[in-house]
Parts: structure tokens; C-alpha cells; sequence
């Protein structure tokens, strides 16, 4: 079964550290780390968050995933596929239509931030 | 966390993701902490050591694994799992001639609570459209040569079905403790792509 692990972890993009391989790996990282990136991880948790708060279901965020990945498999399937890229742009299309958090909104605190002075961006 | 010279660098996404969180905060759609407490509940309590829990409990009892294989989610309530993306589980039981194999065609369908978040490689093109066209060549490539007479059953996951395998026991683990047991069943063997 390890074997079988260390295997799959060659095909495997992610980051696996030799420290979290082997019998003493911790259960929960089983070979693999789920999240490249700090961002993959709060996108996750944000759309979660607001799923357990029913500003959408996770049908329907399920939906537009979906929708997104074939829109992405249609345009691009040469390119390299990064999931969490999708998953951000679902999330924010969603949010969007919903006029939760409209497009223009978002650009605009996006410039806001990435105008930031130095040493003030946390 | 950032030093003065990082921000620039980051790339478009975290950036966007940033102010989204930061505008949804505003708006009081989320509370501080939220999302921290998810992404803790994702990395750290629900994960495939649930699963492995599942699959030495049915290696040690027969009734019990009878019970999963015949409605996995009944089975499976008493582990008091959270995570979700389990209403329906079914669990389908490798056998000396039977391989079974899990993907979501459509996107990323997994049954979280059991298996944690998916893997990578699970979420690729390459995978969901590849290992039910060629499965054996598939399994092969991630390390996983079958023998030519083994069957090989491809399971796509949906928003209502979500599958996970029952991998074969090792004959060398026979009448070890469940929680020794446990220890030695990888998420991979649980999607099917290792013994």
C-alpha cells in the first residue's frame, strides 16, 4: 500500500516533502498536500463558509464548477490545468451574478491591494 | 507574513482571492476566523484516516462489512463523521477478480468525510477522462500493474453518488489489531489507484 502511495506521488504535482512519506505520515496528508498555495486554501474555506451560510448551495456551486471546467477543457486543453484558477473564477462568477459582490467591486479592491505600499500589504 | 519585497510578486489569484475575502468580511458575509476554522476542519479532522478507520473495521467484522457494502451511508453514521459530500456512499469491494476504481468525470466529486479533499491528480483532465478510457494503462502509470485477468470496474462519482473502495486485505495482516490495521490503508488504495 505504501508503495502503491510513494508510486502515485511521481505522477502527483504537489509538493511532497520525504518528512510526510512513510508509515509515520500524518493520516490526514496521506502522501499528498492538498493546497500548493495559501490563497487555493482561503478560496476553499471562503466558498465553504459562505455555502454553511446558505448564500449558495453546494449544488450549485458544484454546478458552476462544472460549467467552468468544460469552458476551460473547451478553450484551453492544451495549456496547463490549474483547478484552483477554476475554482477561484466560480466562486467570484457566482458571487457576481448573485450581485453579492459585483465584478467592477472586486477589480477595483483587487487594484486597491496590489497597489499597496511596501510593508503595509499585512 | 509578507516582507516588504513579496507582495509584488504575488500572483493575480491570490490577489483577487484576497480582496474577495476582504470585501465578503466587509459585507459581514463572513466572520473573522471562518475561514480559518474550515480550512482547519479540512486539513486536519476530516481526512482519508477516516476512511482507512471504515475499511479495518469491515477487515475485522464480517457483519459490519456486509452492512457497508450494502448501504454504506448507514454503516458509515456511527463513525460521526463531519465533512459532508456523503449523502449516498457506496462502497464497492475489490476481490481477487474484481479492480474498482474511483473518478469524477464532470469535475471533483468525492466523498469528503470518508477521503478527505481529493488529491491533485484526482481534479486532472488527464485522470477523469483517461482512466475510463484506459484504465489498466492508467493504474499502470501510477504504479499499479493489475494482472490481465483482473477486472476492472471504473466508478464516476456524482453530486448524489459518491463511491469509495474497500480495498483486498493483505494476507500478512491478518489478525492484526484494527488500529494497526488502519494504519497501513493509504487514500489510494480507497480510491483504487493501489492496493
Amino acid at each position: 500500500m505504501t508503495a502503491g502511495v510513494e508510486a502515485v506521488s511521481v505522477t502527483a504535482r504537489d509538493i511532497t516533502g520525504d518528512e510526510l512519506q512513510g508509515p509515520a505520515a500524518p493520516p490526514m496528508v496521506n502522501g499528498e498536500l492538498l493546497f500548493e498555495h495559501p490563497w487555493q486554501s482561503r478560496t476553499f474555506g471562503m466558498a465553504r463558509v459562505l455555502c454553511e451560510a446558505d448564500v449558495f448551495s453546494w449544488d450549485e456551486f458544484r454546478a458552476g464548477l462544472i460549467g467552468t471546467i468544460r469552458a476551460w477543457e473547451d478553450d484551453h486543453s492544451d495549456q496547463a490545468y490549474a483547478y484552483w484558477d477554476l475554482f477561484l473564477a466560480t466562486l467570484t462568477r457566482l458571487l457576481a451574478q448573485q450581485q453579492v459582490c459585483p465584478e467592477p467591486e472586486l477589480q477595483a479592491r483587487q487594484t486597491l491591494l496590489a497597489n499597496r505600499p511596501h510593508g503595509h500589504d499585512h | 507574513m509578507s516582507t516588504d519585497h513579496t507582495h509584488h510578486h504575488l500572483p493575480p489569484q491570490a490577489l483577487r482571492a484576497e480582496a474577495l475575502e476582504s470585501l465578503l468580511l466587509e459585507k459581514g458575509l463572513l466572520d473573522a476566523g471562518a475561514v480559518d476554522s474550515v480550512i482547519i476542519r479540512y486539513t486536519e479532522r476530516v481526512g482519508p484516516m477516516n476512511g482507512a478507520k471504515i475499511v479495518a473495521r469491515a477487515w475485522c467484522d464480517p457483519a459490519f462489512k456486509q452492512w457497508l457494502l450494502a448501504d454504506g451511508s448507514a454503516a458509515i453514521g456511527e463513525f460521526n463523521l463531519e465533512g459532508g459530500q456523503v449523502e449516498k456512499l457506496v462502497v464497492v469491494e475489490n476481490t481477487a477478480a474484481i479492480h474498482n476504481v474511483v473518478v469524477c468525470t464532470l469535475c471533483s466529486c468525492y466523498p469528503w468525510a470518508v477521503l478527505g479533499l481529493p488529491p491533485t491528480w484526482y481534479k486532472d483532465p488527464a485522470y477523469r477522462s483517461r482512466i475510463v478510457r484506459e484504465p489498466r494503462t492508467v493504474l499502470a502509470e501510477m504504479g499499479l500493474a493489475l494482472a490481465p485477468e483482473v477486472h476492472i470496474k471504473v466508478w464516476d462519482s456524482s453530486a448524489e453518488l459518491r463511491y469509495m473502495v474497500l480495498p483486498q486485505q493483505p494476507a500478512e495482516t491478518l489478525g492484526l489489531p484494527e488500529a494497526e490495521l488502519a494504519a497501513r490503508i493509504s487514500r489510494d488504495a480507497m480510491i483504487g489507484v493501489a492496493l
